[in-house]
C-alpha cells in the first residue's frame, strides 16, 4: 500500500512539474487565442540562457533578473515580427507560425550557447524525507512551492491590478477591450513576456531534474493532454489537469507497463484527454463556449 | 479555419486547354526518368510526389471539411506496415491489391480517431490525433510482430513487383510512385467535384447550415476522415518503400505529421495541386540548404551542429514569411501568375 501511495504522490508532483509548463500556455491562450507551441523551445532558451550565466559566475538573483530581461526582449521582438503581421488570421496560422518560431527560437538558443548538456544546481537538496509514513524527495516539496507561489502571484496579479483586468477583458471579448481603449499590442507583449518568465521558472525546475538540454523543449507536447483535461482558459484547471496526468502516469507506467512491453506514458494522456473530451468537451474548467458541435 | 475557398474563375477555360494540359501533364510525369538521373530520381522526385500525396490526404479533410489533425504521420505507418505485413503474410496478393488493402486499414483506423469529431472540433481535436500519433509510434515500436520480429524493429522493402516487372531500380520505384499518385490524384478530383465534396464544403464553412439542409455531418465527417487516411496510407506505403527501402515506426514521428502540416498550409488549404508546391518545398529547402553551406565557407560556426541549427532557424524564418506574405499558400503564386500571363496575352491580342 505504501508503495502505491509512494507513486502515486511521485506522479502528482510530477504532475505539478506539468502544470507549471501548462500555465504558460494557458496565458497565451487567454490574451491572444494563439496555441503557442514555442512554449517549449522558450522553457529551453531561458533555461540555457540561465544556466550559462551561472557558468559565467554570475550571481543566481542577477542571473535570474538578466534572463527575465532577455525573455521580456523576446516576447517584444516576437510580437512585433510575427504576431502583429499575422492579426485577424485564424488559429490554425498562428499555431503553424508558433511552430516555425519554435525552429527559430531552438536553432538560436543551441546556437548561441551549445548542444551539451549542462548540469544546473539550484541549492535545493534532493534527499527523500518521510512524511506521514511515506518517502518524498524534498526536491519535490520545494519544486511544488514555487510552482504554487507563481500560481498565487499569476491569481493576484490577474484578478486584482488593473492591468490583470485589462487581459481578461482582452480575453473575454478582444472587441470590445479595444473599443474601451485597451491596446492589444501592448497587451500581447505583457503576456508574452510573462508567459516567457513563467517558461523560465518551468525550465529551472526541469533543468534541474534532467539537466539543461534540447529534450526540455519536449515538455510542450507533455502539456497538450493537461491543457485538454483542465481547460485550455483556465490556470486551476492547468493544475487539475497537470495533477490527473502524473498520478494516472505514474499509476499505468507501474502497474499498467509490465503487462504490455514497457512504459506506456508516451501516449497514455493523450488518449485519457480523447476520453476527457468526449464526455467533456470544456476540460474541468474551461470556458463553456467551447467550439462543439 | 480557412474561410474563403479559393476563388475559382466564373468563365471556365475552354474545354480544350484542360485536356491538352492534362495529357501534356502525363507525357511530362511519364517522361521523367529519361531527362533525370538517379540522384534526382531517388532524393527530390520521389519523395516531393509522395510528401505531395500525404498532403492531399491531409488536405482533403483539413481543406475541405475543415477538421484538423495532427497525426498525419500516424496513418501513413498504419499504411507502411499494412503493406509490409500482406507482403509478408499474404504472398500471393498482387502488390496494387496490398496498397488498397493497406490504404483500407488505415482508412478503418482513421475512422476510428475521428470519432471524437462528432463531438469537438477546432483545436481539441488535434489532440485526438496526436494520440494516433504516439500511441501507433509506440505500437509499431514495443510489439515486433508488426516488423515481423526483426532485431532493428524495422521494416525492408519486401518485393516490389507487378505481373513479374521488378520494380526495385529507381525508375521503377518512380513509376510505382507516380502511377498510383496519378490514380489517386484523379480519385481525390472526383470526391472534391462530387456530392461529397461538396458536402464536406459545406461543413467546413457552417456546419450548423449543413445539418439544416439535410446533410448527415456526422457520417461525411467520418467517411473525410476514413479518405483521407486511405490516402495517407498509401503514401506511407510508398515512403516507407519506393523512397526510404527500410524504415522503422520513427520514420513516422511527429515531425513528419509537421511536415504534412507545412504542405498543406504553405502549398494552399482546400488545392490539389498546391500540396505538391508544398511537398516541393519542404524536400527541396533542406537540401538546398546543405548545398548553400557547402558554397559559402561557414567554418566560423564550428561543427556540424552548428550549422544544423542555422538551417532550422532559416527554416523557421521561411515557414513564417511565407506564413505572412502568402496568406493562402504558394499555390495562389501560381494562379495569380497564370491570371497575370492570361491579362497580358488579352491585352495584347
Amino acid at each position: 500500500m505504501s508503495y502505491f501511495l509512494e507513486t502515486l504522490v511521485s506522479g502528482l508532483f510530477a504532475g505539478v512539474m506539468y502544470s507549471l509548463v501548462a500555465i504558460g500556455f494557458v496565458l497565451i491562450y487567454k490574451a491572444s487565442g494563439v496555441f503557442n507551441f514555442a512554449q517549449g523551445a522558450m522553457l529551453l532558451f531561458a533555461a540555457l540562457t540561465f544556466v550559462t550565466l551561472i557558468e559565467k559566475g554570475m550571481p543566481f538573483a542577477l542571473a535570474f533578473i538578466v534572463t527575465s530581461l532577455v525573455m521580456v526582449a523576446m516576447a517584444i521582438l516576437i510580437e512585433w515580427l510575427v504576431l502583429r503581421p499575422l492579426r485577424n488570421r485564424d488559429p490554425l496560422t498562428l499555431f503553424m507560425a508558433t511552430l516555425g518560431l519554435s525552429y527559430v527560437i531552438e536553432g538560436f538558443a543551441q546556437l548561441l550557447m551549445g548542444m551539451d548538456v549542462h548540469m544546473l544546481d539550484l541549492g535545493i537538496p534532493d534527499v527523500a524525507v518521510q512524511v506521514g509514513g511515506i518517502y518524498v524527495s524534498q526536491f519535490d516539496i520545494i519544486a511544488s512551492l514555487i510552482a504554487l507561489t507563481l500560481v498565487a502571484t499569476l491569481a493576484i496579479t490577474f484578478n486584482k491590478t488593473r492591468m490583470g483586468i485589462s487581459l481578461r477583458a482582452v480575453a473575454s471579448d478582444t472587441l470590445a477591450a479595444q473599443s474601451i481603449g485597451i491596446r492589444l499590442p501592448v497587451i500581447w507583449r505583457i503576456v508574452w513576456s510573462v508567459a516567457g518568465i513563467v517558461a523560465l521558472v518551468a525550465g529551472l525546475v526541469w533543468g534541474s531534474r534532467q539537466g539543461v538540454q534540447y529534450s526540455l523543449s519536449l515538455v510542450t507536447l507533455k502539456a497538450l493532454p493537461v491543457l485538454i483535461i483542465g481547460g485550455f482558459s483556465s490556470i486551476p484547471g492547468a493544475i487539475a489537469g497537470g495533477l490527473l496526468v502524473g498520478a494516472t502516469e505514474a499509476l499505468a507506467d507501474i502497474y499498467v507497463g509490465p503487462l504490455v512491453n514497457g512504459s506506456v506514458s508516451t501516449w497514455l494522456a493523450y488518449i485519457l484527454a480523447v476520453g476527457f473530451l468526449l464526455v467533456r468537451p470544456a476540460g474541468l474548467f474551461g470556458d463553456r463556449e467551447i467550439e462543439r458541435v | 479555419m480557412q474561410e474563403s475557398a479559393p476563388s475559382k474563375p466564373l468563365r471556365r477555360p475552354a474545354l480544350g486547354v484542360g485536356t491538352i494540359a492534362v495529357v501534356a501533364g502525363l507525357v511530362a510525369a511519364f517522361a521523367v526518368p529519361v531527362l533525370a538521373d538517379d540522384y534526382w530520381l531517388s532524393s527530390i522526385i520521389i519523395p516531393t510526389v509522395i510528401m505531395g500525396l500525404a498532403g492531399i490526404g491531409l488536405n482533403l479533410l483539413m481543406g475541405y471539411t475543415g477538421l484538423v489533425s495532427i497525426g498525419s504521420a500516424a496513418f501513413m505507418s498504419i499504411g507502411a506496415f499494412s503493406t509490409y505485413n500482406l507482403l509478408l503474410r499474404a504472398p500471393f496478393l498482387p502488390l496494387p491489391v496490398v496498397l488498397i488493402l493497406a490504404g483500407l486499414i488505415a482508412a478503418a483506423a482513421g475512422v476510428i480517431f475521428g470519432l471524437p469529431s462528432l463531438r469537438i472540433k477546432g483545436f481539441y481535436l488535434g489532440a485526438s490525433t496526436l494520440g494516433a500519433q504516439f500511441l501507433f509510434e509506440w505500437l509499431f515500436t514495443n510489439f515486433s510482430w508488426f516488423s515481423n520480429d526483426s532485431q532493428s524493429l524495422t521494416i525492408s522493402a519486401p518485393r516490389l513487383q507487378i505481373l513479374d516487372y521488378d520494380l526495385q531500380s529507381a525508375t521503377g520505384r518512380y513509376y510505382l510512385v507516380i502511377a498510383t499518385t496519378v490514380l489517386l490524384i484523379a480519385l481525390a478530383f472526383a470526391i472534391v467535384k462530387s456530392r461529397v465534396g461538396r458536402e464536406w464544403m459545406a461543413i467546413r464553412d457552417m456546419d450548423v447550415a449543413a445539418s439544416v439542409i439535410g446533410i448527415r455531418v456526422a457520417r461525411r465527417k467520418l467517411l473525410s476522415f476514413g479518405i483521407s487516411s486511405f490516402f495517407l496510407g498509401i503514401a506511407g506505403a510508398l515512403w516507407a518503400f519506393g523512397y526510404l527501402g527500410t524504415s522503422d515506426a520513427h520514420a513516422f514521428n511527429l515531425d513528419k505529421s509537421f511536415q504534412i502540416l507545412f504542405i498543406v498550409i504553405i502549398g494552399g488549404v482546400a488545392t490539389i495541386f498546391g500540396n505538391f508546391l508544398g511537398a516541393a518545398f519542404i524536400v527541396l529547402t533542406p537540401i538546398l540548404l546543405d548545398r548553400l553551406s557547402l558554397i559559402i565557407d561557414l567554418s566560423f560556426l564550428g561543427d556540424q551542429g552548428a550549422l544544423a541549427n542555422l538551417q532550422h532557424i532559416i527554416f523557421g524564418t521561411i515557414i513564417i514569411v511565407l506564413l505572412i506574405k502568402e496568406p493562402d499558400g504558394l499555390s495562389s503564386l501560381g494562379r495569380r501568375g497564370v491570371e497575370a500571363l492570361r491579362s497580358r496575352t488579352r491585352s495584347s491580342s
